[in-house]
């Protein structure tokens, strides 16, 4: 492939330099850059805050009594659960301050726990995030994280708890990179599937989705079941040499790992931005045409492309084994892969944004829980409400009549393809 | 092509027939359980030399498809193919002990149905042009919804109205995001999914779970259809079973017709095929569009009913199992056709009833792995077909009328 490259005829027009610069140019303000959203976050909290209010029997009961008891009972009930949800994500402001003024050590880790769980939660997601964010620039559809997740954490966790007396400077990171090489596994399959025969990823990917749930279910039930389980999908705690370790006395689950995934991050973009092979492959992305006159191997991409994106997904299901969970079981995920898509377009594809809408999401997923123990709403509220984001990220068009924002002198491009890629 | 035919009946050869004790039968009970009319005597066949004669014509197949090619039968021939490897397979499980087949061909038929009208779904919308991934999310909230009416009012057939409207105002919110909004189809579609599966499992937290009469909505019963359910074999599979298999049938002739035969078939495919030009016609490329999206969100809503009002008769979070997405790699198999698409449905409904039934049967294989078989078919049928295939040509593409 770097023979290609160093093949191509000089100032091509269609040299990947000249493809991007475009891209550059309308890099514009911060503020036009953030605003849309910005804006969607809040729009998709107040949807969210509506549906609260609609789905609850004792907003209906004050309705029957006055229009204005109800409206009343409305905004209680919103306000409610909108508070659990910030004391569950943020902490409570009250427990800290009194937290801080005792100067009690354990304490003060325990009432700012909320925020570091946060932090928690958002460690996968990062990497997930990263991984659909990666695709998208390649101009690849990776819906397969899930899948590529918990093939990840099963590798993760059979070298976890498979090999034995390693130091842990060895060990954990062997653990680590094993997950990693499982997830890029199971997204180069897709990748060569595309690359071979134009089978497209999205379909493909869903399947290996099934395929890796299946599978992992197998091994967690027969070979990597923990002895004694009875049965039950379980696989053996992992050693203590390939732990990583947490930072703060339990039940703070803060841990290293949440800096692993910001290196991670910075990693990526300086590949995707600072590297002629991430100039390749955003090219390949943003038009892959233009990458074949410029000598570019697409397929070469294209297979690397969604191996590198399996590799990161993989990560997500290794720290979290690693970190976290400490052995593996079915419910391993909730739902990383389709909220890693979400959190990819909400950051545009950019590892800083994809870091801010992961520990955003994090944040969110963390405080429903505590909102679920205290007003019963679903934790699945998550889902609906990232939907909502979403749509309004991917339409911003429908942002901008409902704020009545200027329109960019120029729209954004979409940075992926459409049609099951068979025209090839 | 034929590279996998001939691997197929070296399968057979290598595999089946040489693990087969010499004089064993495989008896098939042609009969499922529980209907009394249209009935007839089981199947015993010799194991081995069935699996000799399957291998045998496997192999003439693949050296007619290796010598001359069967052209636009390609994909029938792989099809028969798999068909007989099936049987073999089945044959081979089975040798001494009894399989109820026409049990299985049931079941496969029933499981066929939401796979097959996906793939209608997604062949009406993106035969005008419009890529539908939305259809899983689509089916899993018709499901849910269907569940939810039909307990509320007990009456199926509101359910199924329910269902449908559920599903259609997805489609609507599809149409209006890839069609106005011009964002991209696949992202469209991922929003929808992603909604259904949050709004539908927080509805079911909230209220079907705590409160079990909102989620036991009443089943279509099984109607035979006069006549033709005495046929032998044929009859209780295919014309005393469920409604949603006759509307599936229903479905066929109608898009069949509809699609190649009539003026507006014509124009719906030209939208898809060359929207500039239909423009220039005279076609509303616009609307067309948003016709196709709204009826293929009324068959995705038929498809997720026939779950929770046709065979389980019950919601659970993610009943639908990715059969939305299955239905549209049966779409692409089918090459775009409503014939196809069918022939794909029952074949992948088959590769499922085979998973559940084997199990029964105590195969060695687990349970896991005959439960991935769908998914792996799936894979193998898009890696081999979708560069013969036809997609619309302006599949995915936004229309953009200067």
């Amino acid at each position: 492939m770097d023979q290609d490259i160093q093949n191509k005829p000089e100032k091509n027009p269609d040299q990947p330099e000249e493809v991007l610069k475009d891209q550059e140019k309308h890099k514009g303000n911060f503020w036009s850059k953030i605003s849309i959203p910005l804006l969607a976050i809040v729009t998709g909290l107040l949807i969210g805050a509506i549906l609260i209010a609609a789905t609850s029997p004792a907003v209906y009961d004050a309705f029957g009594e006055s229009f204005w008891s109800g409206i009343k009972t409305a905004f209680s009930e919103i306000f409610i659960s909108y508070k659990a949800l910030f004391t569950g994500s943020i902490g409570d402001p009250v427990r800290i301050f009194n937290a801080i003024a005792s100067g009690e050590k354990q304490a003060i880790y325990e009432a700012i726990n909320p925020f570091l769980e946060s932090l928690v939660q958002a460690t996968p997601y990062i990497f997930a995030g990263l991984a659909v964010a990666l695709g998208f620039r390649a101009g690849l559809f990776n819906i397969g994280v899930e899948g590529q997740l918990f093939i990840g954490a099963a590798c993760a966790t059979f070298v976890g708890y498979a090999v034995k007396g390693l130091p842990w400077i060895i060990h954990m990171p062997l653990a680590f990179i094993a997950g990693g090489l499982g997830g890029a596994l199971w997204g180069f399959i897709a990748g060569f599937l595309k690359a071979k025969t134009g089978a497209h990823e999205v379909i493909n990917t869903i399947m290996l989705n099934w395929i890796a749930f299946r599978l992992t279910e197998w091994l967690l039930s027969g070979p990597m079941t923990r002895p004694g389980s009875g049965g039950m999908p379980i696989s053996p705690i992992i050693e203590e040499s390939a732990q990583i370790p947490q930072f703060f006395p339990s039940p703070v689950r803060f841990h290293l790992g949440f800096f692993i995934a910001l290196a991670f991050a910075w990693l990526i973009w300086w590949i995707l931005f600072k590297t002629k092979w991430g100039l390749n492959m955003r090219t390949v992305g943003t038009n892959p045409r233009a990458a074949k006159y410029a000598g570019l191997n697409v397929n070469t991409t294209t297979m690397i492309g969604m191996a590198l994106s399996g590799a990161l997904a993989g990560l997500a299901g290794s720290i979290q084994i690693l970190a976290v969970n400490r052995s593996m079981a079915l419910g391993l995920s909730s739902g990383y892969g389709f909220d890693s898509i979400a959190l990819a377009l909400i950051g545009n594809n950019h590892p800083l944004g994809v870091v801010l809408s992961s520990i955003l999401f994090g944040t969110l997923r963390n405080g429903a829980t505590r909102m679920m123990v205290v007003s019963k709403i679903p934790i699945d509220i998550v889902s609906v409400i990232q939907a909502i984001i979403l749509m309004f990220v991917a339409a911003p068009a429908i942002i901008r009549a409902l704020y009545r924002l200027r329109k960019p002198k120029q729209e954004e491009t979409t940075v992926f393809v459409s049609g099951w890629g068979g025209g090839q | 092509m034929g590279i996998i035919e001939l691997l197929i009946s070296l399968l057979i050869f290598l595999v089946f027939v040489r693990t087969v004790a010499p004089d064993v039968v495989t008896t098939f009970v042609m009969t499922p359980g529980g209907i009394d009319i249209g009935t007839i005597g089981d199947w015993i066949l010799p194991s081995r030399l069935t699996l000799i004669i399957l291998g045998v014509l496997c192999l003439l197949i693949s050296i007619f498809q290796l010598i001359k090619g069967f052209g636009r039968g390609t994909n029938g021939m792989v099809g028969l193919c798999a068909l007989l490897l099936i049987f073999g397979f089945l044959t081979w499980q089975a040798s001494d002990r009894s399989l109820n087949l026409a049990g299985m061909l049931t079941s496969a038929v029933l499981l066929a149905v939401p796979i097959t009208l996906g793939a209608f779904s997604g062949l009406i919308s993106e035969r005008a042009g419009v890529i539908n991934i939305a259809i899983e999310g689509m089916m899993l909230m018709a499901s849910m919804v269907g569940a939810l009416i039909g307990s509320i009012t007990q009456n199926a057939w509101v359910g199924l109205l329910g269902a449908i409207g559920a599903a259609v105002l997805l489609a609507l919110i599809h149409a209006v995001l890839s069609i106005k909004y011009k964002i991209n189809q696949v992202i469209s579609g991922t929003v929808i999914n992603i909604f259904s599966a949050g709004m539908t499992a927080f509805i079911s937290q909230k209220f079907l779970q705590t409160n079990q009469a909102l989620n036991r909505p009443p089943l279509f019963p099984r109607v035979p259809i006069p006549g033709l359910a005495h046929i032998p074999v044929v009859g209780p599979i295919l014309f005393n079973t469920n409604m949603f298999v006759y509307l599936m049938f229903a479905f066929l002739i109608i898009l069949q017709v509809a699609l190649f035969s009539t003026r507006w078939g014509l124009r719906h495919r030209a939208v898809g095929e060359h929207p500039k030009a239909a423009d220039t016609l005279g076609i509303n490329v616009i609307r067309t569009r948003y016709t196709a999206v709204l009826l293929s969100g009324i068959v995705a809503g038929v498809a997720g009913a026939f779950f929770t009002l046709g065979s389980v008769g019950r919601f659970d979070e993610g009943i639908t199992a990715g059969k939305g997405f299955i239905g549209l790699a049966a779409m692409i198999f089918g090459n775009w056709n409503p014939i196809g698409s069918l022939g794909a449905g029952l074949l992948f409904g088959f590769a499922d009833a085979i998973g559940s039934k084997l199990s029964l049967l105590g195969s060695k294989i687990p349970a896991q792995f005959m439960a991935m078989a769908p998914y792996l078919i799936t894979m193998i049928v898009l890696a081999g077909f979708i560069g013969r295939g036809q997609a619309p040509a302006a599949d995915g593409e936004p229309y953009d009328k200067e």
